[in-house]
């Protein structure tokens, strides 16, 4: 068998997806799109965001929305030294789980610093809206980091 | 901007993956004999299936595949379906025929279109031959083939289909 040429080429694959939000994550979503973050409460107490639509521990329907702050402080987070393309921020900046005042759970989102060494645990962060909101996760923009003590 | 009233009820999450593809040795083989217009498959030396396009290696025995087998453009409908959805940036319009279809002397099926038919009577067993593009359209692609479209054969009984020897029906 002769030696056959080789042979590569780029191609892209595309599932044009979309979902239903039914009415917890459709609520989430629509108090993004109007700049504000909204939780719910569980049958302990505590105010989990994103919203769940089913307590964790009785497996009940939630329904009890709370408002919550777009401050909060940063509980864990990671440094991203080399953003890729797919990433929502071009500079380096850090994957967080940020608990929100008034929220019981952090939530993962990015927060763009100057540089690694000025996140800590700890940290105060406030949420950067986009220039045009529409109902998705990335109404905010980012966090940056905020003023204040831990 | 949206009505502040309506609430969110759906969302777009596309996914697109991204990849460079580069063809293996019997791929790549498969893809340099098509752009010539001939379709080339591989024959296991241990369970002689034919494979086409080959993949280097025999699935089910896990040995190479490397004696090349050319095989004729006519075939049998092992399955098929009607697509009556449009898919996006799919230029091909609803309803039309994709079918499993296994060639002469080959024992494994690929996909491919099926027209110049009813849709209504395609059929498991129906014979079909490829339409090729104008040679001068040929590339390392699949596409060189238009699609398959039904010749006036007896259909092959469901028993039979990819195990035709390459000779096709009469053989
Ligand atoms: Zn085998």
């Amino acid at each position: 068998m002769s030696a056959a040429d080789i042979l590569s080429q780029d191609f892209e694959l595309g599932f044009t997806y979309t979902r239903s939000t039914g009415p917890i994550v459709g609520r989430f979503l629509t108090g993004l799109r109007d700049r504000q973050i909204f939780g719910i409460r569980a049958s302990d107490g505590r105010v989990i965001v994103p919203p769940m639509e089913y307590d964790p521990d009785t497996a009940e329907a939630l329904s009890e929305f709370v408002q919550v702050a777009e401050q909060g402080a940063i509980v864990s987070w990671c440094w991203v030294a080399q953003p890729r393309a797919a990433h929502p921020l071009d500079e380096p900046f850090a994957w967080a789980m940020i608990r929100l005042d008034g929220a019981d759970v952090p939530m993962i989102h990015c927060v763009a610093a100057p540089a690694e060494a000025s996140l800590a645990t700890g940290a105060r962060v406030q949420a950067v809206w986009a220039p045009e909101t529409r109902g998705f996760i990335s109404d905010i923009s980012h966090f940056e980091l905020a003023g204040g003590g831990n | 901007m949206a009505d502040t009233a309506d609430t969110i009820t759906g969302i777009e999450c596309p996914v697109y993956l991204q990849y460079h593809f580069t063809a293996g040795r019997a791929p790549a083989r498969f893809l340099t004999r098509i752009k010539e217009g001939v379709l080339s498959g591989q024959r296991c030396p241990r369970c002689s299936n034919v494979y086409i396009p080959p993949r280097g290696s025999c699935p089910a025995c896990g040995v190479p595949t490397e004696e090349e087998v050319e095989l004729p453009d006519k075939g049998t409908v092992q399955s098929f379906t009607v697509v009556a959805i449009p898919i996006p940036n799919n230029p091909i319009k609803p309803p039309f025929v994709v079918a499993n279809l296994v060639l002469d002397g080959a024992n494994i099926s690929f996909i491919h279109l099926l027209s110049e038919c009813e849709n209504s009577e395609v059929r498991i067993g129906q014979r079909v031959q490829a339409v090729w593009k104008p040679r001068e359209e040929w590339g390392y692609a699949m596409d060189n083939i238009r699609y398959f479209r039904p010749i006036d054969e007896p259909d092959v009984p469901v028993a039979q289909i990819g195990k035709l020897p390459v000779t096709g029906r009469e053989g």
